[in-house]
């Protein structure tokens, strides 16, 4: 039995503690928001936070997290601690980023991630940390902007905007 | 605006021993989220329109979501034409049903093919709302007419809402489809404007359903272990170890499948298990010999070169004009050249997956496919259901996490009813990454030839087009050794250049893997030896390459590739409403030199290249500006222009231009499936490299404003992309590519 925090919540698992995060998640927890793309730590698109930090959960055993708190899309929140509406996923919606969308909730971990880490990324900050996250839709330009722009208003404090004020912008602005 | 994913038939899950109500986890159940009282009573009009008492509207969308934004267009130009106000429109996506028509999403065809009969369907449901409400008033059918949600009687300026017109409009007898009036292009209020998104809130908030993230209580999952070379066989296998896993349930043989292989399964070793990771865990303990047959004799290497020298030779007439083996060529004007593209894979970023449940003969799935009529034939058939049996089988189809062409082919779904029957429980078949590299549907490894010899007046004529690459009909038919007219009419019989004298020839090939249709299909090799080429006459005639393609087209006219023999399809659009129109070309052309500014004054290491094709009735110009230092290829920026005709969803046309530059970068420089003794050598993203975000040049997209019909725009954004990167790294470097991919050659 381990015991890890998802999403804000203490939970035990009673699986192979050589299980990686993300069958746990999606096999035991049903919490399929995190995908498989690669299984070899390769593509990003299982990715979730561990205390914070970006990790690829298909190459991390449970064994490893122990205690440990695990944040995925599902749990991704703004300051003011509201799912669904974290700088980076407002951005999302903003610049209209996915196409299938599956890599989508990996890239947004990752996005999230550095802007925990690094506020205000440079070009090359976010080059450097979002490598690791394929698209195959090649969404690639939108990423960058979305993330450059989550950044920004985080700066300029108006994280809090609301959802209709997104879709607005978004429709004026049509994408990237 | 929301998205309703499938409605299922509770009923009939219950008869298969699954509780409705909690009998998926992560699917949506009906009318969840809409934004309708379950209360209110919903009225069909057609199968894709229905309205509540409520007003609020449930358009039905019949064709799949793979990232082109289908979801939106479709129910788009249906509320337009309905007159329906998009937030109070519902989206449920159909189920594989006959009654929708086609539903094979690929060939860029939504649109393309079907734009004028979508828009029927939301004609025909507004004019019964306007006879209703004539009806009501008791005035003719012109003194209403419908407008944003009600209809409105135009006199007196009185209004009813769409909500309480629909019991009544049901009643009526829809007119004949193609009886009803259409809107004028100048009236669209909604198409070509970028409405909200159906699926993107869901995405965003990781609450989308693939096929992947299906969960049925008590569900297996199954990996298996396939043979490692087309047509092999497992001689023995060995379950012990696999079996000791706990969570292990099962272990099962497929069942083998003769040639022609067509969409089946490949047969193999299936684990199944409680969980995914016991599922790996057995599959790695399994002891499986094989039979690996006569395809092991293959090695994609050599066959490249044996192609390459095939194309240099003679082949069959596709097409003929003029004469161009009388001609003496001058060594001084003439070009000569051959292209080859290996193996591609589509390498979408969700695995094939497919889950199923079947009891006794009947069958539910839940899958991504492009195509699900096809799939649910294929079910029938493994199943022994006859053609008047489809509706034993309910195929839900969820979104694709990519697809590019893979998921047309129903193999993947086949094998989840194979081993849900046997397994007596609802399967789940996963695919893992090696699997999808290993076992794909590849574009064919090919070689291009093209000579001809340069005109006085800056163009060339005595053209000579070949191409050899295995063709996709050898899925279906073992004997086939040459690509169908209609793979001929992808970039390759379609030239539209102003020449006296063309032949056009064919090789007949042999195959030894899966072909199958990958983003643009043979349009990837034919559009690179094209804008190769024409870049090559460029040179030797030391004109800019814009200027050579002005050359070649020549005048303003409609090209008719049946004038010179060709059985020409024209992506089975009508050649007078679709013409190859050299002006629309020149003009586009055009566009991308001066938007993208390829006459730059740049440093000696950079260069312009530029490209063009015509494809799935759509007109795409690319450039690409890169730089060579030390041996390696960095591509700096990417243009494309689009000439599309009329615009539906414009964001997602230029979304599909961003993603087909990525695609294309992926293709020129990186992209290779090598084949030793049969047995594909890549497994993961590590030995098949897709582009990634450090590789991202600037990117920028240029839409021609036209009320030409809609062409397609999935898939032409791709062929264009490649030659102009290859194009730019000769006018860097001198270095000319004719054999992709580019890190062959260069570091990228």
């Amino acid at each position: 039995m381990i015991k890890i925090t998802l999403n804000q919540k203490v939970i035990k698992l009673d699986v192979d503690p050589q299980m990686p995060l993300l069958y746990a998640l999606r096999d035991e927890l049903k919490l399929t928001g995190t995908k498989f793309g690669c299984g070899a730590g390769q593509c990003g698109a299982c990715t979730v936070q561990v205390n914070g930090k970006a990790m690829r959960s298909c190459v991390l055993p449970i064994s490893a997290i122990a205690e440990q708190e695990v944040t995925t899309i599902e749990g991704l929140t703004n300051t003011a601690g509201q799912i669904g509406e974290s700088a980076v996923q407002l951005a999302w919606r903003e610049f209209k980023v996915p196409q299938c969308g599956y890599c989508q909730s990996g890239q947004m971990m990752s996005a999230d991630a550095l802007l925990k880490a690094i506020p205000q990324p440079s070009d090359e900050q976010i080059i450097e940390h979002m490598q690791g996250n394929i698209c195959r839709c090649g969404t690639y330009k939108r990423i960058k902007a979305a993330i450059k722009s989550a950044a920004e208003k985080s700066t300029n404090n108006v994280a809090g905007i609301s959802i209709d004020n997104v879709r607005q912008l978004s429709n004026e602005k049509q994408g990237a | 605006m929301k998205a309703i994913e499938n409605v299922s038939r509770r009923g009939f899950l219950k008869a298969v021993g699954i509780a409705s109500g909690s009998f998926v986890l992560g699917i949506k159940l009906p009318l969840a989220h809409a934004k309708t009282s379950l209360k209110s009573t919903f009225h069909q009009l057609n199968f894709f329109v229905s309205i509540a008492n409520d007003s609020t509207v449930t358009l039905v969308c019949h064709r799949s979501e793979m990232g082109q934004g289908i979801r939106t267009s479709v129910p788009q130009i249906i509320a337009e034409e309905l007159e329906a106000n998009w937030q109070q429109v519902n989206v449920v996506q159909a189920k594989a049903d006959t009654k929708y028509g086609s539903q094979g999403t690929g060939g860029s065809a939504s649109i393309r093919n079907h734009f004028t009969s979508i828009r029927q369907i939301g004609a025909v449901a507004r004019h019964m709302l306007e006879q209703a409400a004539a009806n009501i008033w008791q005035v003719e059918l012109n003194a209403v007419k419908a407008q944003q949600h009600f209809v409105v009687h135009t006199a007196t300026g009185e209004k009813i809402s769409f909500g309480e017109l629909a019991s009544h409009a049901a009643k009526l007898t829809p007119p004949e489809n193609d009886k009803v009036k259409l809107k004028n292009n100048a009236d669209f209020s909604l198409i070509g404007k970028d409405v909200e998104l159906v699926d993107l809130d869901d995405i965003v908030a990781g609450k989308a359903t693939y096929a992947q993230d299906i969960q049925l209580p008590n569900m297996l999952i199954a990996t298996i272990v396939r043979p490692p070379v087309v047509g092999g066989k497992v001689a023995s296998f060995d379950a012990t170890q696999a079996l000791k896993i706990k969570g292990v349930v099962d272990v099962i043989q497929l069942k083998e499948r003769p040639l022609p292989l067509t969409i089946n399964p490949l047969s193999g070793v299936a684990v199944l298990a409680n969980n995914t990771w016991a599922a790996l865990e057995g599959r790695k303990r399994l002891k499986i010999k094989w039979l690996h047959g006569d395809k092991q004799s293959h090695n994609s290497k050599e066959f490249s070169k044996k192609l390459a020298l095939q194309v240099q030779t003679k082949g069959e007439k596709v097409a003929l004009k003029g004469n161009v083996y009388n001609h003496q060529y001058h060594e001084e004007n003439t070009v000569e050249a051959t292209y080859t593209v290996p193996y591609i894979h589509h390498a979408s970023m969700e695995t094939p997956a497919a889950t199923a449940v079947v009891e006794g003969n009947k069958c539910t799935i839940w899958a991504g496919t492009q195509n699900p009529q096809w799939a649910q034939r294929n079910v029938a058939r493994e199943l022994g259901l006859s053609k008047n049996e489809l509706d034993n089988i309910e195929l839900n189809v969820t979104l694709m996490g990519g697809a590019f062409g893979r998921k047309s082919k129903a193999d993947f779904i086949v094998e989840a009813v194979e081993l849900a029957k046997a397994s007596k429980r609802p399967v789940k078949v996963i695919w893992s990454r090696e699997d999808d590299t290993q076992h794909g549907f590849y574009h064919s490894i090919s070689a291009n030839y093209c000579k001809a010899e340069l005109t006085k007046n800056g163009s060339a004529d005595h053209w000579i087009s070949r191409n050899a690459y295995p063709p996709i009909s050898w899925l279906w038919n073992t004997n086939a050794k040459t690509p169908s007219d209609n793979q001929l009419a992808l970039g390759f019989g379609d030239i539209p250049f102003a020449l006296n004298n063309l032949s056009i020839e064919k090789h007949a090939v042999d195959s030894f893997v899966r072909p199958g249709w990958v983003r643009s299909v043979a349009c990837i090799n034919n559009g690179f030896a094209l804008g190769s080429f024409v870049d090559e006459l460029a040179v030797k005639a030391k004109l800019t390459t814009r200027q050579m393609w002005l050359n070649l087209l020549g005048d303003d006219r409609h090209v008719d590739p049946k004038k010179y023999g060709f059985n020409y399809s024209n992506y089975n659009l009508d050649l007078n409403a679709h013409p190859i129109d050299t002006k629309r070309m020149k003009d586009l052309i055009n566009l991308i030199s001066d938007k993208a500014n390829v006459d730059e004054k740049l440093p000696d290491n950079q260069g312009w290249g530029i490209s063009f094709l015509r494809s799935f009735g759509s007109f795409v110009a690319a450039a690409s500006k890169v730089e060579v230092s030390n041996n390696k290829v960095k591509v700096l920026a990417m243009h494309t222009a689009v000439d599309c005709g009329i615009v539906v969803t414009p964001d997602r046309v230029k979304a599909q231009m961003e993603g087909a530059m990525i695609f294309g970068l992926s293709i020129a420089l990186m992209n290779e499936i090598s084949v030793v003794d049969g047995q594909v050598q890549q497994s993961n993203f590590h030995d098949y490299p897709v582009a990634r975000l450090n590789q991202m040049p600037e990117l920028f997209v240029h839409i021609v404003d036209s009320n030409a019909p809609p062409g397609g725009i999935g898939e032409p954004g791709v062929p264009p992309v490649v030659p102009s990167i290859t194009n730019a790294i000769y006018h860097a470097s001198k270095t000319r590519i004719r054999d992709l991919p580019v890190n062959k050659v260069f570091s990228i």
